[in-house]
């Protein structure tokens, strides 16, 4: 079936493994994927430290208590950050199967299940009022802010490794930094989710994760 | 995870005792602590491996050197994400496959001029014209690379007699030789060129 002519060039296979050989130095071996997650994941336990720290747990827990569905929406967005980073480290790691993508739906299922129930509420969370236009823009802000150094390092770590569906795992870094800053946001949110907010919150998370797959796949693909 | 084989092991000729993707999973285990020997037999183990994966992608026959030697490129850049743990066949195989769509890709896109449907090169590509066209650029590139390589006077008088359609005269002025060399020197190359292609004395 094959043609002599155009058969496998062996001498050139053997000068480049050749050159290889000599170029080989020892690599230390990537951390597997669950621990480079926790090494990210430390980065947002600091940051929820020292948001707890300055605003307390107190105003949180007092809203959890009195409207579940945030709480379970502030779940949801937590699971989704975990689940979506360690897809996208998985997926650095190449012969992995494209299914890890999916690992992160199930908490995005409850996070944005959760938080469309709130808007079906007629009470108010205390302590909360429904936000303003200009308190929207604030949430905007902020999940877009603590989403591109967070980003940037998944980016970074990711780069070590070899994405080789580049957009796909530009996509996880996306949904997993919005969902962090979402987490966070959950700390000194003094809002309510109603409409409005919620469809803040929602563009602002599509936006991290649209930037991530137009730029993310760009600085990945080198891999 | 069990670890899945995404290439069926064309060198069955391993011991019995340890599978070959095994003996290949113990030789990058060394590679990545700078054995080179163990490197350099895995890679050699690897070409036909990628060659497999490549194929069966639908890379054409002339494009499956291309695929091995940027496969060996990545697998030598990301060596460190191989976990020994695990397949070394399965880790190869998807990034021989990465690679191969890569050089479709390529080839797509240079023939978008005659079709601009991505898909409909991707699903239906008409495998015949696929080889013919790849069968004639080969040709033509082997045929560059003949000119390259014949002495300096008898390449000169080739590109400017035969390649850029020059008359004698235009270019004896332009090479500064006089015409009788550059006529000379024609003769000699396409008798080289007719020599390395058809084996003709």
């Amino acid at each position: 079936m094959e043609n002599p002519d155009v058969m496998s060039d062996p001498q050139s296979h053997a000068a480049l493994i050749d050159r290889l050989g000599t170029e080989l130095v020892p690599v230390r071996r990537l951390l597997p994927p669950w621990l480079r997650t926790a090494g990210w994941l430390l980065l947002v336990a600091a940051i929820a430290a020292g948001l707890l720290m300055h605003y307390g747990a107190g105003p949180m827990l007092q809203r959890w208590a009195a409207t579940p569905d945030l709480a379970w929406a502030g779940i949801g967005a937590v699971i989704t950050a975990i689940s979506a980073a360690w897809a996208a480290f998985a997926l650095g790691v190449p012969g992995r199967r494209a299914a890890w993508a999916w690992l992160p739906l199930p908490g995005a299922l409850l996070w944005i299940g959760a938080s469309g129930l709130g808007c079906l509420r007629t009470w108010i969370a205390p302590g909360t009022e429904v936000a303003g236009l200009h308190q929207t823009a604030d949430c905007l802000i902020f999940i877009i802010a603590f989403s591109i150094p967070l980003s940037a390092l998944l980016v970074v770590l990711l780069r070590r490794a070899c994405p080789l569906r580049p957009v796909l795992a530009a996509v996880l870094i996306g949904l997993a930094s919005a969902a962090a800053s979402a987490s966070l946001l959950e700390i000194c949110h003094a809002f309510d989710s109603a409409a409005t907010d919620l469809l803040t919150h929602a563009l602002a998370v599509a936006a991290v994760v649209a930037v991530n797959a137009a730029m993310g796949g760009r600085l990945l693909s080198k891999a | 995870m069990s670890p899945v084989r995404t290439v069926p092991a064309e060198s069955a000729a391993a011991s019995a005792s340890e599978s070959p993707d095994r003996r290949r999973s113990a030789w990058m285990a060394a590679a990545q602590a700078g054995d080179r020997r163990a490197y350099e037999k895995l890679l050699a183990d690897s070409v036909a491996l990628i060659r497999a994966v490549a194929r069966r992608q639908g890379v054409a026959q002339d494009q499956l050197d291309d695929v091995v030697q940027e496969t060996l490129l990545t697998v030598h850049r990301v060596r460190q994400t191989y976990d020994p743990g695990r397949s070394y066949d399965a880790w190869l195989g998807a990034i021989a496959a990465r690679r191969a769509i890569d050089s479709l890709r390529r080839r797509g896109r240079r023939d978008s001029r005659e079709l601009h449907d991505e898909f409909a090169l991707d699903n239906h590509a008409d495998a015949d014209d696929a080889s013919a066209a790849a069968e004639n650029e080969q040709r033509a590139r082997r045929l560059h690379a003949a000119i390259a390589a014949l002495p300096p006077g008898q390449r000169e008088a080739v590109e400017q007699l035969g390649l850029r359609e020059h008359s004698l005269s235009e270019a004896a002025e332009l090479t500064g030789r006089n015409t009788g060399a550059l006529k000379v020197n024609l003769h000699r190359a396409l008798k080289a060129l007719r020599e390395r292609f058809h084996g003709e004395p």
